[in-house]
């Protein structure tokens, strides 16, 4: 069982870091993860607390591939729960989201509370004498499962697991204050977007902690002047690298330089001028200059503001070559009219039709139809300097070595 | 154009004509043309009926001027990268709302097959496209054009206009 990740090469590189291309195709390796990471000692995001602002409110979402719910109870409490009746197996909510006083399993009509508790056996007693369960049939023995539930700054997080720390030590402190910076505030939902993206879940946890990329994949940003690796800006990890903070300052980098910089690169043309500049015509909201900020919280959340958008993404892990990746677009609950006009606009930036995310779900293909049939070769990660390293610049791979070393502690944690 | 003056078969053959011409020159990859089919000012806006129906805001794409119309054509030209597709829209049932002498409102589904370079089609969206239509330098424009989709999870992403 799960030998195949056991039997991963992963290789030995003096000047960088190789991750075999088995860990994005093989089945075994993915059923590891499901038990290891997300049944694991690991936190997962579920979404925000004010999706279900109401006692009885529920979404259903997924911790990697497994169905869960999330219910808010009379006493305004959250609840995470794995979406299997306790008796047969079925989904117990079949809907996104909706509004019960209980839930109840269509398949046999098992109802339970909104923590998960069984409530109620239709002909638990039997019919005219006959049938029914057996007399030492105990309900509180088949509630739901129960997931503990932790929530910092309207963010949901969910673990199956008593072994995982508190969730304020497992994001660590960077992660936390990154949160804090762009949540502390009343949040107001404005609306989702659901992309499907044809490769393994880790090609995206890569791409978000790479900011190598962002200037030659997404040419919007060069075209249009929002992003360049001249920037001032960082890549950032937590202690255990598990998560990082990739962030950049507009407006902080020179045109001669950038001229320069970019002379062998292709399709730099700055000489395009937006017909309608009003989508980049944003406003400052942070005093600390910031303007792009990329969250990437292992293993599957990424937080983000890019120019006046802000959205969390969600990743949910249908199967070894393919995900899905859940948008939710959020503002503050006190923004002006203005502000929340011009969220909606820069909306055009991100998501499946995002002016510079867009090329996310083609990197990510093109990854997995080349690497199908190359499970024992492996990539070669080295820009920055091949080790896992914090960068108080944009041409770094780092981070995505630190991905990988925390990715192999929480996959092995007895391995050296 | 007085669209009170036309007979309901001649309104609806108009606006039908409309639609076919604007769905062909998506699909035979006349973009810079596509701009042209709205009046000024204009809205165009792709929705998920998930945000519809629940009265979220958000759009997928939208535009409020000509300007980013034009922008997103300029844009999938020189900027986006993404695998080569063609698409193939079939529109139907269109049905005729409120019309008054300067405006008529339509109605119609549509259904977009996608075809890759692999050379497979496949259902890439179905939805609704709920249309206002103006008279404007000599030919029938949206003034105001709203796609609902269905398909809710976007196979990849979108960057051809629907």
């Amino acid at each position: 069982m799960n030998a195949a990740y056991d039997e991963l090469q992963w290789p030995r590189l003096a000047n960088g870091y190789g991750v075999p291309y088995g860990v994005f195709t093989d089945q075994a390796c993915f059923a590891r993860e499901q038990s290891r990471i997300f049944r694991g000692p690991i936190w997962s995001f579920v979404g925000l607390d004010i999706e279900v602002p109401n006692a009885g409110d529920f979404k259903t979402t997924y911790v990697g591939a497994i169905p869960v719910i999330l219910t808010r109870d009379r006493d305004g409490e959250l609840h995470g729960l794995e979406n299997r009746c306790a008796h047969r197996g079925a989904l117990v909510c079949r809907e996104l989201r909706g509004n019960q006083p209980r839930l109840s399993c269509v398949y046999h009509q098992w109802t339970y509370d909104l923590r998960g508790r069984l409530l109620g056996v239709p002909f638990r007693g039997g019919i005219g004498g006959r049938g029914g369960m057996p007399a030492d049939f105990n309900p509180s023995e088949h509630n739901l499962t129960a997931l503990r539930v932790a929530v910092l700054h309207g963010l949901v997080f969910v673990t199956f697991s008593m072994d995982a720390p508190p969730l304020a030590e497992y994001l660590g402190t960077m992660v936390v204050a990154s949160i804090a910076r762009l949540c502390a505030r009343p949040l107001c939902l404005l609306g989702y977007q659901r992309q499907y993206m044809h490769g393994n879940w880790k090609l995206y946890a890569e791409n978000t902690r790479d900011p190598y990329h962002a200037s030659l994949l997404h040419l919007f940003h060069n075209t249009f002047g929002l992003y360049r690796s001249s920037q001032t800006g960082a890549c950032l990890m937590d202690d255990s690298h598990r998560h990082t903070m990739l962030y950049t300052k507009a407006a902080t980098s020179d045109a001669a330089v950038d001229q320069a910089v970019y002379k062998d690169v292709r399709s730099y043309d700055t000489s395009y001028k937006l017909a309608d500049a009003s989508l980049l015509a944003g406003r400052a909201e942070f005093d600390d200059g910031i303007t792009l900020v990329i969250l990437s919280v292992f293993p599957n959340l990424v937080v983000q503001q890019i120019a006046n958008t802000l959205a969390v993404r969600q990743i949910v892990t249908h199967g070894v070559e393919g995900f899905e990746l859940v948008w939710t677009h959020f503002g503050y609950a006190d923004d002006d009219a203005a502000l929340r006009a011009m969220r909606l606009k820069q909306a055009n930036l991100i998501g499946p039709a995002g002016l510079v995310s867009m090329e996310d779900a083609e990197a990510v293909a093109i990854v997995q139809r080349a690497i199908g049939q190359a499970s024992s070769a492996s990539s070669y990660i080295a820009m920055g300097g091949g080790r896992a390293e914090d960068a108080e610049h944009l041409v770094t791979e780092g981070a995505i070595i630190g991905f990988w070393q925390a990715y192999r502690q929480v996959m092995d944690p007895l391995a050296p | 154009m007085n669209f009170l003056e036309l007979s309901p078969s001649e309104l609806q053959f108009a606006v039908e004509q409309l639609l076919a011409r604007y769905v062909q020159c998506i699909d035979d990859d006349r973009l810079e043309a596509w701009p042209d089919f709205f009046a000024t000012p204009c809205e165009y806006r792709i929705v998920a009926r998930e945000n519809a129906e629940r009265g979220l805001p958000l759009a997928t794409f939208s535009c409020d001027s000509h300007g980013m119309l034009v922008d997103r054509v300029i844009s999938l030209r020189h900027a986006n990268i993404y695998e080569p597709h063609r698409y193939r829209h079939l529109v139907s049932s269109t049905v005729l709302g409120a019309v008054s002498a300067e405006r008529v409102q339509a109605r119609s589904h549509y259904a977009v097959f996608r075809t890759r370079s692999n050379g497979v089609s496949e259902v890439y969206s179905v939805g609704t496209y709920d249309d206002d239509i103006v008279s404007a330098a000599g030919a029938l424009r949206f003034r105001r054009k709203l796609v609902t989709f269905d398909t809710n999870r976007i196979d990849s992403l979108l960057v051809t206009p629907l």
